[in-house]
């Protein structure tokens, strides 16, 4: 028997009015002396469409990502499914218990224990108080709050609530998950602890999942969503999505301009511009561990210059130099140039770990300390957790600054041989 | 209507915290639930303690008719104040889960019986000491309670969802319940108003409460005119309160 799709969108509009956004405090005086007019004229110029026209049709069991910018309407499409906010127009239809989990510890008072809460955030998120008692010790125990439990949260460390509060959020049943972010809270090992723990949630549950981690998403979802400003730019197969995402962002992203960031040197050899592509030569701006990458960047010089170098950087957003490319250190032979032209480097596979990077571009003598042109930062870019990794967790800056793919074995007692 | 009874457990949750809360890291803990009327009662009793006999109402000691008065005042002052400002203290729930937004506004009526009862308690103690009779009009207490709740619902349902959009409702209401007092039969009885201008006291829909009230526990003739008037009034309100929060409820966490 073919089962009824988990979750139905139809024709989902949601204007706000920005009038409202930009003074939503504001003293009834002041808007008193608006409401006249407001209330004759549906004034449509101050408003904008946070969603609009957003179709689609989850399957019950289907795992979702979200995806898109900042503004796109994520959030709000995860508050109009949720309930939390109503839509403008269209309709949703969503069969079973929902539970959204757009906040870790909503709920959460401060002057009360940590047992209070876990009873208090639990009723909240929808359970009921026998299934908070059942699953009471398991909560305490994957938050590793054991001892506090009957202390006041606000004597807890923010590490240990937000533990405490996720733990909570970890043993919801519900039918439809709804998750919005939550996992980029936290220190490490407990991250990995989440996004672990989502994964075991998913257990045949629909879920939806928005993150700003494209990798936790691909690994997550068998579907994406890819909303941009307020519409559904594409919709189906995760890797497609994604991928189709990631070279949009690409263009955008091209606004660094090399003369805003050119730091310093003498002109005899200036870039022109700077561009970062895969493997089929697409531009982007986004790369996944494991991927090749191409940059590419074009100079013009005033007149022959014997013996250039060429040096490309690759920094952290941090600052941390992960490496330079430097002409001379792999022996490349640039006896002269003139004109226009440009270099080019090819890394068949980046190794770097996911996070925040962009580009130094140097050209300068080979023999004395001259420089010529020097532009830093440009072509900023994302690297995000690749298939190749095979990781189980979600990885950034903080695990250091590259990805080495080290292979394991183990012995123990137990099984006496290893594999 | 089905909501609010599926979510029952949450509304029992919010109403506990609630009181749980309300004490916390005080020295005095629950004792304030006391201390606030009987300092009023005291206050009252130095500066109007002539009013009453000045009206002609001498049976009754004034610190106990003044005290009867405070009693359910305090109730509904302190359950639509902090109903008020309920959706905007709890803006991270409104934002963040879904459940039917009127169990907010709802839940310092329920909270606000713990204070209530244990005044009444020493209500009862001050009886005995000016040897006032308890009466069997104390089974009606309830009664006029739902009928101030009722009333205290309606107006908070309607002040909630303003203040969401208004924060001008939170500056009032101390100032608002101030005048109320004094305009409302309580340090002074209703006699105490010229005859032409009592029916204005009777538009006041605590009146007939307060009233009723002392009725009850202090063996007074009833005023069932008065009672009738203040359970209409509150039923409009809280009709109209229900009405406007409906309203405001569909994008309640957009304009918060």
């Amino acid at each position: 028997m073919h089962k009824l799709p988990a979750i139905e969108v139809q024709n989902l509009s949601k204007q706000y009015r920005i009038g409202a956004l930009e003074k939503k405090n504001a003293h009834l005086g002041e808007q008193l002396r608006g409401l006249i007019p407001r209330l004759f004229s549906r004034d449509k110029k101050n408003t904008i469409w946070s969603l609009k026209n957003v179709n689609f049709t989850v399957e019950p069991g289907e795992a979702w990502g979200i995806i898109g910018r900042n503004g796109a309407g994520k959030s709000t499409l995860l508050k109009v499914l949720s309930k939390i906010t109503r839509a403008t127009s269209g309709t949703v239809v969503t069969r079973g218990r929902v539970a959204a989990l757009l906040e870790v510890g909503t709920g959460f008072h401060p002057e009360l224990t940590g047992r209070e809460n876990v009873y208090l955030n639990g009723s909240i998120l929808g359970m009921t108080k026998p299934e908070i008692k059942r699953k009471f010790d398991d909560i305490v125990d994957f938050a590793g709050v054991g001892p506090f439990i009957d202390t006041p949260v606000k004597r807890y460390s923010s590490g240990m609530q937000l533990r405490l509060a996720f733990a909570v959020a970890a043993y919801l049943e519900p039918e439809i998950l709804v998750i919005d972010e939550v996992l980029a809270v936290g220190d490490l090992e407990f991250q990995k602890k989440c996004l672990h723990s989502v994964e075991e949630m998913k257990g045949g549950r629909t879920v939806l999942f928005v993150s700003h981690n494209l990798g936790a998403v691909k690994g997550l979802c068998q579907k994406a969503l890819w909303l941009e400003q307020g519409e559904v730019k594409q919709s189906g197969e995760v890797n497609s999505v994604v991928q189709a995402y990631l070279s949009s962002v690409a263009e955008i992203s091209k606004g660094d301009s090399i003369e805003e960031k050119r730091q310093g040197g003498t002109g005899l050899i200036r870039f022109t511009s700077i561009e970062l592509r895969d493997q089929e030569g697409d531009e982007r701006a986004s790369f996944m561990v494991g991927e090749q990458m191409r940059i590419r960047a074009d100079f013009s010089s005033q007149a022959r210059v014997i013996d250039p170098a060429f040096c490309i950087g690759i920094i952290r957003g941090d600052g941390t130099v992960v490496s330079y490319l430097h002409s001379m250190a792999v022996g490349y032979p640039l006896s002269k140039v003139s004109g226009k032209g440009f270099v080019e480097v090819t890394i068949p596979e980046i190794m770097m770990m996911p996070g925040e990077y962009h580009i130094q571009l140097w050209c300068g003598a080979k023999r004395d300390r001259v420089v010529y042109d020097l532009v830093e930062p440009v072509a900023r870019f994302t690297i995000i957790s690749g298939p190749i990794m095979r990781s189980q967790l979600a990885l950034d800056s903080r695990w250091g600054v590259i990805y080495i793919p080290a292979s394991w074995n183990h012995q123990s007692e137990a099984d006496g041989q290893s594999n | 209507m089905k909501d609010i009874f599926q979510y029952r457990q949450l509304f029992y949750f919010l109403v506990w915290r609630d009181i749980k809360v309300r004490y916390k890291q005080t020295l005095l803990g629950i004792a304030w639930a006391v201390i606030q009327p009987v300092v009023a009662m005291v206050i009252f009793t130095i500066f109007f303690g002539r009013l009453a006999s000045v009206a002609g109402q001498t049976n009754i000691p004034y610190p106990v008719f003044v005290y009867t008065g405070l009693l359910p005042w305090m109730y509904f002052s302190g359950a639509v104040s902090n109903g008020a400002n309920s959706l905007v203290t709890n803006v991270q729930l409104v934002t963040k889960v879904y459940f039917p937004r009127q169990i907010i506004p709802s839940i310092s009526l329920i909270s606000g019986l713990v204070d209530f009862g244990l005044s009444f308690i020493l209500l009862l103690l001050l009886m005995v000491y000016y040897a006032v009779s308890i009466g069997s009009g104390m089974l009606l207490v309830p009664v006029l309670l739902l009928g101030v709740s009722m009333l205290a619902l309606g107006l908070n349902l309607f002040l909630a969802a303003l203040n969401a959009q208004f924060r001008d409702v939170r500056h009032a209401m101390p100032f608002i319940m101030q005048i109320w007092l004094f305009a409302s039969p309580i340090i002074y009885p209703p006699r105490f108003v010229p005859e032409k201008f009592r029916f204005l006291l009777n538009l006041n829909p605590m009146t007939g409460y307060l009233e009723g009230f002392r009725s009850a526990v202090l063996h007074q003739p009833w005023d069932f005119e008065a009672l009738a008037m203040s359970l209409s009034i509150s039923a409009v309100l809280l009709i109209i309160g229900s009405l406007y929060f409906n309203r405001v409820e569909a994008t309640l966490a957009d304009v918060i």
